[in-house]
């Protein structure tokens, strides 16, 4: 049995539990504990799946195999394929510049205190490195060159979120409880039943310090946050934040501090956002142009 | 913070990701658009006039959806009438008698008693029928029809409408026709006009005398009536706490308009009856109405007023204003306090009584809803979701009608004494849940 917490509110049970560094929820509108715990039982196997699949922080899945191939072709399986499908198409339609083969630059870029930017000559050594239109693959093979690093940590999170919805969807959907799951910002609502009170949700100030500053209703959809604040370093006057251009290899110059974005799933929520931020002082008028509803913070 | 809604622009981008992001994953996004199963709901409504009309009422409701817009909607109500109904005499110093509407048997009113007929049973049967779906992202029809069926009355309504949404669905432009057929076949068939109610006190030799005299106060046994209307609407939502509405109707209603059940006094000039004559209308009725609507959404509750005002060649003119309040309590259940005050001018041929000095008029009627006439309806609703999460609501109203002075040009003295209009006093009680 997995580690999760089950708190009882007015009219919706709480799951708590914590997944991909990040604060984990599935709030049920159905006050039976032991449903609740079948549905909570479902959300956390899946969302334990995912995360030991995709992450990069754990040895030898299959993500890890991806990238320590050496440049050899190895077997992967439908669901990987199917992400990366979609990465491809995130490439594509950002021409370059959202790219999952991007994470290299974190060798040479570091968010602490007491750290520089890196030399042009180590810049454009790594960018060299990226590009996912070097990789190829199938439905069952990929082939990556020596020295490239896959990273689906910009889509994992997302694509956890509806994975789990499509999980419970059935349990829920027969005993018609309204669910939300919210991972960590990123999150999906779904309406199950006629009379389904709206969640209401927090979002964070920038800072992300103070309580919410401003509340969305929501009853069917999902929304989620990409945030350019926490982590960054100043250096010789001018600061340098986490959000790197694959293409210079610098820095996205002039971004907004977060951006929310609605959409009808999860993953392509968080693409927009993220597609969004990339564009920097563009983001708002990408967002606008492309008839995205989103919050935008500067 | 700003919640922002943007204008619409081509948006290759994101509708690609749409479709990658729906292929990566699979049904999840889809899970709302697949057809829905059937949903319920049913209501009971008593409605009583203390000492005049009851009704009860039972409606059920199901609809189901199909797709993404695909929604069909069946309703079936079931009403019944009983209890004593005035039938337009005046009220006299002494008891009179009348003659049923069938010619069977009579009723006896005792002095000083307005003249209530007594056999007012109706049974109604209605089922209506309608599907919405969608012809474009931004445009939706309706097609429906309604059928109805009464002892004496039957009507066929077809009606169709097509909405398109501007501006990001903030704006809703729809439009939308109907026509109806009804078949009146009243018990004692259709009277002619201004022929005198035949009252057996025995004057009649045989049982086959009193029965020539009566057929001969009566044309046919059935008549017809067809309608026409035409709806314009405008929804708006003004921002994400405030919606408006406003719509325009005309409608065109021709046939026997007429009331078969229906008479008139001919008093004196002593205000004394005289004779009984059966009422005639117009038989056509053009009607404007025009209706607006705002609805605010609050917190907590959300509060709604709207006004109607029609407007036909018979003159009745009508003001309605309504307002309901929604408070919304954290366990599911609300409480709507209801207001509506109405106000209409009496048709042109509104008379309560004839007299025998003035030369018949081409149309008269003394239906008390057709005379000058104030409402107000004060009520409250309370809703609830029950704990399998099933939901049922409450309603109880009541309803004060009175006439308006203005109607009173009684220029005969004796008259004055008596009530001539009558107030109705009405409570209903209505309960409904939805499964």
């Amino acid at each position: 049995m997995s580690q999760f917490k089950l708190t009882e509110h007015k009219g919706f049970i709480r799951i708590v539990f914590a997944a991909m560094a990040s604060p984990c929820e599935v709030l049920i509108r159905n006050t039976d504990h032991e449903f609740c715990m079948k549905v909570a039982q479902l959300a956390i196997d899946e969302t334990y799946r995912i995360e030991q699949k995709f992450s990069r922080y754990i040895s030898d899945n299959l993500v890890d195999r991806m990238n320590s191939s050496n440049g050899k072709t190895i077997t992967i399986d439908d669901e990987v394929c199917k992400l990366l499908e979609y990465a491809r198409n995130m490439f594509e339609a950002s021409d370059g510049l959202f790219d999952i083969t991007s994470g290299v630059l974190r060798k040479i870029w570091r968010f602490d205190s007491s750290a520089k930017p890196p030399t042009t000559r180590q810049i454009q050594s790594h960018i060299k490195k990226i590009g996912f239109d070097k990789i190829s693959y199938n439905s069952n093979s990929f082939t990556m060159p020596k020295g490239m690093e896959i990273d689906f940590g910009g889509l994992g999170k997302e694509y956890a979120v509806d994975q789990v919805a499509s999980q419970i969807i059935p349990l829920c959907g027969a005993a018609e409880a309204s669910f939300l799951v919210n991972f960590g910002g990123d999150l999906s609502a779904y309406k199950l039943s006629d009379c389904a009170p709206p969640w209401t949700i927090g979002l964070e100030s920038p800072d992300f310090n103070e309580s919410p500053e401003s509340y969305i209703n929501m009853t069917h959809g999902c929304v989620a946050t990409s945030g350019n604040t926490t982590r960054y370093f100043e250096y010789r006057g001018k600061r340098y934040g986490h959000l790197l251009n694959p293409k210079t290899g610098y820095p996205v110059e002039h971004a907004p501090m977060s951006i929310t974005t609605f959409a009808n799933n999860c993953v392509l929520a968080g693409s927009l956002s993220s597609l969004a931020m990339l564009k920097g002082k563009d983001a708002e008028t990408f967002l606008i142009a492309q008839s995205v509803r989103h919050l935008c913070t500067w | 913070m700003q919640l922002k809604k943007t204008p619409k622009q081509p948006a290759r981008i994101a509708e690609k990701l749409a479709v990658a992001a729906t292929a990566l994953i699979g049904s999840t996004a889809n899970a709302q658009q697949t057809d829905g199963e059937w949903r319920f709901s049913s209501s009971v409504l008593a409605y009583s006039e203390p000492d005049r009309v009851s009704a009860a009422e039972f409606i059920a409701t199901a609809n189901k959806t199909y797709g993404d817009e695909g929604l069909l909607d069946v309703k079936i109500v079931l009403d019944s009438l009983t209890g004593s109904s005035a039938n337009g005499a005046i009220e006299q110093h002494s008891a009179q008698t009348f003659t049923r509407p069938s010619g069977k048997g009579q009723f006896v009113t005792q002095a000083d008693d307005t003249p209530l007929d007594d056999t007012f049973k109706d049974t109604r049967l209605q089922v209506n029928a309608s599907w919405t779906n969608a012809l474009t992202e931004d445009m939706r029809y309706t097609i429906g029809s309604n059928l109805s069926r009464e002892y004496d009355y039957q009507s066929i309504t077809i009606n169709g409408e097509i909405a398109k949404d501007f501006f990001q669905k903030n704006t809703t432009l729809s439009t939308g026709l109907s026509f109806g057929s009804d078949q009146v076949a009243p018990e004692g068939d259709i009277p002619l006009a201004f022929s005198s109610m035949v009252v057996n006190q025995g004057q009649y030799n045989s049982e086959q005398d009193y029965w020539q005299a009566f057929d001969a106060t009566r044309t046919k046994d059935s008549d017809s009536i067809t309608t026409a209307e035409l709806l314009l609407g405008w929804t708006q939502i003004v921002n994400r706490r405030m919606l408006m509405q406003f719509n325009y109707g005309f409608s065109d209603t021709r046939g026997y308009l007429t009331d078969p059940f229906k008479v008139l006094s001919v008093v004196n000039n002593q205000g004394i009856t005289q004779d009984l004559v059966y009422e005639n209308r117009p038989d056509a009725r053009a009607q404007h109405s025009i209706f607006a609507l705002t609805k605010y959404h609050f917190e907590a509750s959300i509060f709604d007023i709207s006004y109607r005002y029609i407007a036909d060649d018979w003159d009745i003119n009508s003001h309605t204003i309504d307002t309901h309040w929604r408070f919304m309590l954290q366990d599911n259940s609300f409480w709507e306090p209801h207001l509506r005050f109405y106000q209409q001018s009496a048709a042109k041929f509104y008379q309560p009584f004839l007299t025998q000095s003035q030369s018949l008029p081409s149309y008269a009627s003394a239906d008390y809803r057709l005379g000058d006439l104030s409402a107000i309806t004060i009520g409250i609703k309370y809703g609830f979701q029950m704990h399998d999460g099933d939901r049922a609501e409450v309603r109880l109203e009541y309803y004060k009608q009175a006439p308006r002075k203005s109607n009173q040009p009684a220029d005969i003295a004796r008259l004055n004494e008596l009530e001539l209009y009558p107030e109705v006093d009405a409570l209903i009680l209505q309960l409904n849940y939805y499964f």
